[in-house]
């Protein structure tokens, strides 16, 4: 079964579990920008600063477009989604919320870069495995969609996995920060490759295959890369919750606080 | 239903004069950006297809389509949107357009990629093929930095894009 457009969209379980994958995207690509965009200023070198931007644009972009799917369904304006939902409505998963480090972008940000290197990798590849899923999604749209997304995702995943493999063969602190970085974001990454409470339901439905199958895609797109740095593979915890399920820290209030500041000073202006 | 392929000329004609917002020598019709060119008793309706998603000048494009479309005598109404389907690829970018990316010293997306996902392009200014990259991201989504070590001079290539990535 293909459902084409939001109008042929009839049935309401069908429309449900849409519904909620869609907001997963998007609240995922949303977080992970907005996160990516502190970096603004502070990457490691500036030729960084440029390719991380673009990436940040990019994926900020692939967002705009979850959430405008979202709007066609009758979810509500793609920008009040973006900026006025709080932290109990969003369904990103809670490694894509942490913070970059201690400190804050004005304050003393001592962000670690060892931690924006395998975060971004860890999910280009994870974003990966879901849009060659969706690709053959029941959804046209969101099919349409992937085909899009994946042409730019191509370059992401190519710049992260560089980063990855350099970092870690460099040696030294550099490899030792990034094995501890690995273990911090493998403890709470299992929360990417989610779909939660209502996965059964969004896989039955054709949107996307089942969180396990995306899981084990992850897991083998991942292994040749780790093997190539002497590394096994990590499991995936989900250590502090599931965000699919609304579950998430204080990092995540912080940062709606901050980037929804400006659009909530007067949400009726056009920037 | 109308076609989606369907270019009206007079529609195609007034959107020549619809530039690139950073890169003003070449046109959004020369760019493959526009799928879609109607018309029906004064009201032209345009389908384009955003090159990155993320690009912060299809706003701006919107607007300058509306207005140059609005300013034709003939045309009283539009009706302007981006579609996502069929995905804008870097080989719709045509023969004029290519060429007019050279002229602003941007060099034209590659034709093809190598095996290893690589690609070439040569130098817009001297043609060399004695080029390097620089970084793959670039001052806008589609663009990358490159240098050219036959005359020494940075240059920036549009990034090629492909369903096959």
């Amino acid at each position: 079964m293909t459902v084409g457009s939001a109008a042929e969209v009839k049935d309401q379980a069908y429309k449900n579990a849409l519904v909620e994958l869609l907001y997963q995207l998007a609240d995922d690509d949303f977080i992970t920008a907005y996160r990516g965009s502190e970096w603004l200023g502070l990457a490691p070198h500036i030729e960084e600063d440029v390719a991380f931007s673009s990436i940040n644009q990019d994926t900020m972009g692939h967002a705009a477009m979850f959430y405008r799917l979202l709007e066609d369904l009758g979810e509500g304006e793609m920008n009040s989604l973006a900026h006025a939902r709080g932290s109990e409505e969003r369904r990103n998963a809670i490694i894509l919320e942490e913070v970059n480090g201690s400190g804050t972008y004005l304050v003393e940000p001592n962000y670690d870069w060892a931690f924006a290197v395998v975060r971004n990798y860890f999910y280009a590849q994870a974003k990966k495995v879901k849009i060659d899923s969706l690709k053959n999604s029941s959804y046209q749209p969101l099919a349409d969609a992937a085909v899009k997304v994946n042409m730019e995702l191509y370059y992401h995943l190519l710049h992260w996995k560089t980063w990855f493999s350099q970092l870690m063969n460099a040696g030294g602190e550099a490899r030792k920060r990034m094995m501890d970085a690995v273990d911090k974001t493998a403890a709470d990454f299992a929360g990417v490759l989610s779909l939660g409470d209502k996965g059964e339901e969004i896989a039955k439905a054709g949107l996307i295959e089942g969180g396990d199958m995306l899981m084990v895609r992850w897991k083998n797109a991942v292994k040749p890369i780790f093997e190539s740095c002497n590394l096994p593979v990590p499991e995936l915890e989900m250590k502090r919750g599931n965000g699919r399920n609304k579950v998430h820290t204080p990092d995540l209030d912080q940062a709606i606080g901050t980037l929804s500041e400006v659009y909530n000073s007067d949400p009726a202006a056009a920037w | 239903m109308i076609p989606l392929t369907e270019k009206n000329e007079l529609i195609v004609n007034i959107l020549q004069q619809v530039k690139d917002p950073e890169i003003d020598s070449v046109s959004i019709v020369e760019l493959g950006m526009v799928e879609k060119a109607g018309f029906q008793e004064g009201k032209a309706t345009v389908r384009l297809l955003p090159t990155f998603m993320g690009c912060p000048a299809l706003e701006i494009i919107k607007g300058n389509v509306e207005k140059v479309l609005l300013a034709d005598s003939h045309i009283h109404e539009t009706d302007v949107d981006f579609l996502f389907s069929p995905p804008w690829t870097s080989d719709r970018v045509s023969e004029a357009g290519r060429e007019k990316l050279k002229e602003f010293g941007i060099a034209p997306p590659p034709e093809r990629l190598e095996d290893d996902g690589g690609w070439k392009v040569n130098c817009p200014y001297c043609d060399s093929p004695y080029t390097t990259m620089e970084n793959i991201f670039g001052p806008t989504a589609c663009r990358s930095i490159l240098y050219c070590k036959q005359c020494k001079n940075p240059f920036e290539a549009m990034k090629p894009i492909s369903t096959i990535m």
